[in-house]
């Protein structure tokens, strides 16, 4: 479904990305783990073109997307729960999931009873400013309004960051939810690597802009030196 | 100020509200006295002589330690008699207006707000714990509908009323044509977030439009109203594409040089423009064809001949006033309507984070010269109307003061509230009219009125953002609605 071959992205003359290559299929959730500024977020960010990547190249159901703009990378079903949630804080719960629904109008009615299933929470709190949530509930409305746009794959940058455990818990719970039960497509990227694993079918580690190692979740989550660089003494 | 959350103490410390008090004062002083203190007058043999007020220093002075002990007063349990006092006072300072002296009318405001603040802590029955801005919002959140409808009621029956004469009527025509301008920039600013300082750009594009029109092909009013609201719009689109990289401060310096290229241009396009000599010989709109004269010329009728009325120039005034009034409407129903659509949504969006916009598949191209191009366009109208107006358009009328003053109204107004913008032209606009007969002490008053709001109101007079959809209206509640 997804396929990322070399992928180099650069900040300046900064090598962020140095060679990625990366491939997701129909259904499967896959995760990309790594340290603070291993490159993970900047992976996500060239997916979408922006920042855009000098080298390589990115292919979305057979299609190059390497040099489409953001918006239109968007309307072809990829959705985009970008780091640090950056929800509309002004405006109301209600409001941000209808923006997410800007490429899908006629999927708002439908998408809004899925997303209000996946998160009780959320219909709770349709009315309030977005910006009056918890953490955790900005993170729910985060992913809800990628998915009103009625994806194909959905990006996840991050969605544990800044959460109780608890909480963090719950999403991932919702996270394997939608891909079991409508065989959603997750691309999910985490510095939680005991969580992420244990979700994902497969995993990539991401070091200094290379991925050096990729297996099952189960193998990388029994690894050796995963254990050791991110798990030991963590979670 | 001081004046935090203090706990009321038991007793009154008397010695340290005195010297709290003499503190203010002497704030007071500094700023009064060269503020008011001196006045130039012309002395003898044309020389430039220098008078004295002490009399007016005093009476700041003075204010500002009462007023310092009464707000003392309240918060140390003492409400009531200050509300007594203040009210008595406020009463005292607006007969002494009314009998004549401008100066006390000036006393009325502070004595006004503290017999309100005072009233407020009497009302509630606490001591100033809470501050008068977070009483404010309540009021206004419980007369959120009410309200606008008295406004519009108040617009329709205004030139009507009693009292109102030609001068009123003339005030209430630039009040509204700012209004419309409020918001028409509204849109940019308030809604999509784009910090505009050349506005007034497009309002001098769609007067030189009617103008130039009017000049070289005989234009009437209506005929060239749409196409000077689609030439400002045009004008959008070309300062939108240079400028969609940019945001904030740098779109704010780029909007600014683009206003000034404009008038630039005006004034030194003589063969079009007529340079600084500006466009006269502007036709005034006409009454569906029916012009408004004294006597018919080349045996056309006239407005009051067609109604069988004595001929008055007010006939025009109050006309002008109903065009202004409802193209100001339409701009004020066009903005509530499309921000419950797509556009709209997306430019609040965009307002709030460009870069989650994107990655929700909305084109940040797209929706920045929309906002653009609509807010510009409905200048365009108002500027039609404002060279409809004067007849006469010189571009000395587009400086960059009246970008600032429209921006000035959008801000104070509270960002993106329609209503908030009615009342900040009407206190930007109408009150230096009003208060003309303050003289010297006009500016003052002006200036203390804007510190005043931005003390008070720091988001603006109305910063409550009205959300776009309630799915569920109060009373038809549903399980789980938080409406």
């Amino acid at each position: 479904m997804l396929s990322i071959q070399a992928l180099r992205t650069f900040y300046g003359h900064i090598e962020a990305l140095k060679g990625v290559d990366i491939e997701v299929q129909a259904g499967e959730i896959v995760t990309m783990i790594g340290a603070n500024g291993a490159g993970k977020s900047t992976l996500l960010m060239s997916m979408c073109g922006n920042p855009r990547a000098r080298f390589g190249k990115v292919m979305f159901e057979g299609r190059d997307i390497t040099q489409l703009p953001t918006f239109e990378i968007v309307r072809l079903g990829i959705a985009h729960a970008p780091e640090g949630r950056r929800i509309f804080p002004r405006m109301t719960v209600m409001e941000n999931l209808q923006i997410g629904s800007t490429t899908a109008p006629s999927y708002f009615e439908e998408g809004l009873a899925r997303v209000l299933r996946l998160f009780p929470r959320l219909d709770e709190r349709r009315q309030q400013r977005a910006g009056t949530l918890s953490g955790g509930e900005q993170q729910m409305l985060a992913i809800g309004r990628a998915l009103m746009s009625r994806p194909r794959l959905l990006l996840l940058d991050e969605p544990s960051l800044g959460l109780a455990p608890m909480v963090v818990k719950q999403i991932f719970q919702v996270i394997r939810e939608i891909n079991e039960a409508e065989g959603m497509t997750v691309f999910l990227v985490e510095q939680n690597a005991y969580h992420a694993l244990r979700l994902a079918h497969r995993g990539y580690v991401l070091v200094n802009g290379r991925v050096t190692m990729s297996g099952s979740g189960a193998e990388l989550l029994a690894n050796r030196e995963v254990r050791a660089a991110y798990l030991e003494g963590g979670h | 100020m001081t004046v935090t959350a203090q706990r009321p103490a038991a007793g009154l410390p008397l010695g340290s509200i005195l010297v709290d008090g003499l503190l203010a004062a002497l704030v007071a002083f500094a700023l009064a006295a060269p503020m008011i203190g001196f006045e130039t007058v012309d002395g003898s043999g044309g020389s430039l002589g220098l008078a004295y007020r002490f009399d007016a220093v005093a009476v700041a002075v003075a204010t500002v330690f009462v007023g310092r002990l009464a707000l003392s007063a309240i918060r140390f349990g003492h409400a009531l008699p200050v509300l007594v006092v203040a009210a008595a006072a406020t009463a005292v300072a607006l007969a002494g207006a009314v009998a004549g002296t401008m100066l006390a009318g000036l006393l009325a405001v502070p004595a006004a707000v503290l017999a309100i603040r005072a009233g407020i802590v009497v009302w509630r029955g606490v001591t100033a714990e809470r501050d008068v801005r977070f009483v404010v919002p309540d009021t206004v959140r419980g007369a959120r509908r009410a309200v606008p409808a008295a406004f519009l009621a108040l617009a329709v029956l205004f030139p009507f009323l009693p009292f109102v004469d030609q001068r009123l009527l003339d005030i209430a025509i630039l009040v509204l044509t700012y209004i419309m301008l409020g918001w028409g920039l509204n849109i940019v600013v308030g809604l999509a977030g784009l910090l505009d300082l050349g506005y007034v750009a497009f309002y001098a594009v769609g007067a030189y439009t009617f103008g130039i029109l009017a000049n070289w092909a005989g234009f009437t009013f209506w005929m060239a109203l749409p196409l000077g609201g689609l030439m400002a719009a045009l004008f959008g689109i070309l300062l939108g594409f240079p400028v969609l990289r940019l945001r904030g401060d740098y779109l704010a310096i780029v909007t600014l040089g683009f206003g000034e290229i404009i008038r630039i241009v005006l004034l030194n396009w003589y063969e079009v423009t007529g340079g600084p000599n500006g466009l006269s010989n502007i036709p005034r709109p006409t009454f569906f064809g029916l012009p408004f004269r004294a006597s018919p010329q080349d045996d056309e009728s006239t407005f009051a001949d067609f109604f069988g009325l004595e001929f008055s120039p007010v006939h025009r005034v109050i006309f002008l006033y109903f065009v202004i009034l409802v193209l100001a409407l339409i701009v004020n129903a066009f903005t509530r309507r499309i921000r419950r659509l797509p556009v709209g949504r997306a430019w609040e969006a965009l307002r709030e984070d460009e870069i989650a916009c994107r990655s929700l598949g909305i084109n940040p191209t797209n929706t920045k010269l929309s906002a653009f191009a609509i807010g510009a366009g409905f200048a365009g109208f108002a500027g039609c109307f404002f060279a409809a107006r004067q007849g006469f358009i010189s571009p000395e009328s587009f400086t960059f003061i009246e970008s600032a003053v429209i921006l000035a109204i959008v801000v104070l107004g509270g960002m993106g509230s329609q209503l908030g913008i009615v009342l900040a032209a009407i206190i930007l606009i109408g009150m230096p009219e009003f208060l003309r007969e303050l003289n010297q002490f006009r500016m003052l008053a002006f200036g203390a009125g804007m510190v005043g709001i931005m003390v008070w109101r720091p988001l603006g007079l109305l910063a409550r953002r009205e959300p776009t959809i309630r799915l569920h209206p109060a009373g038809a509640g549903r399980p789980g609605g938080a409406a």
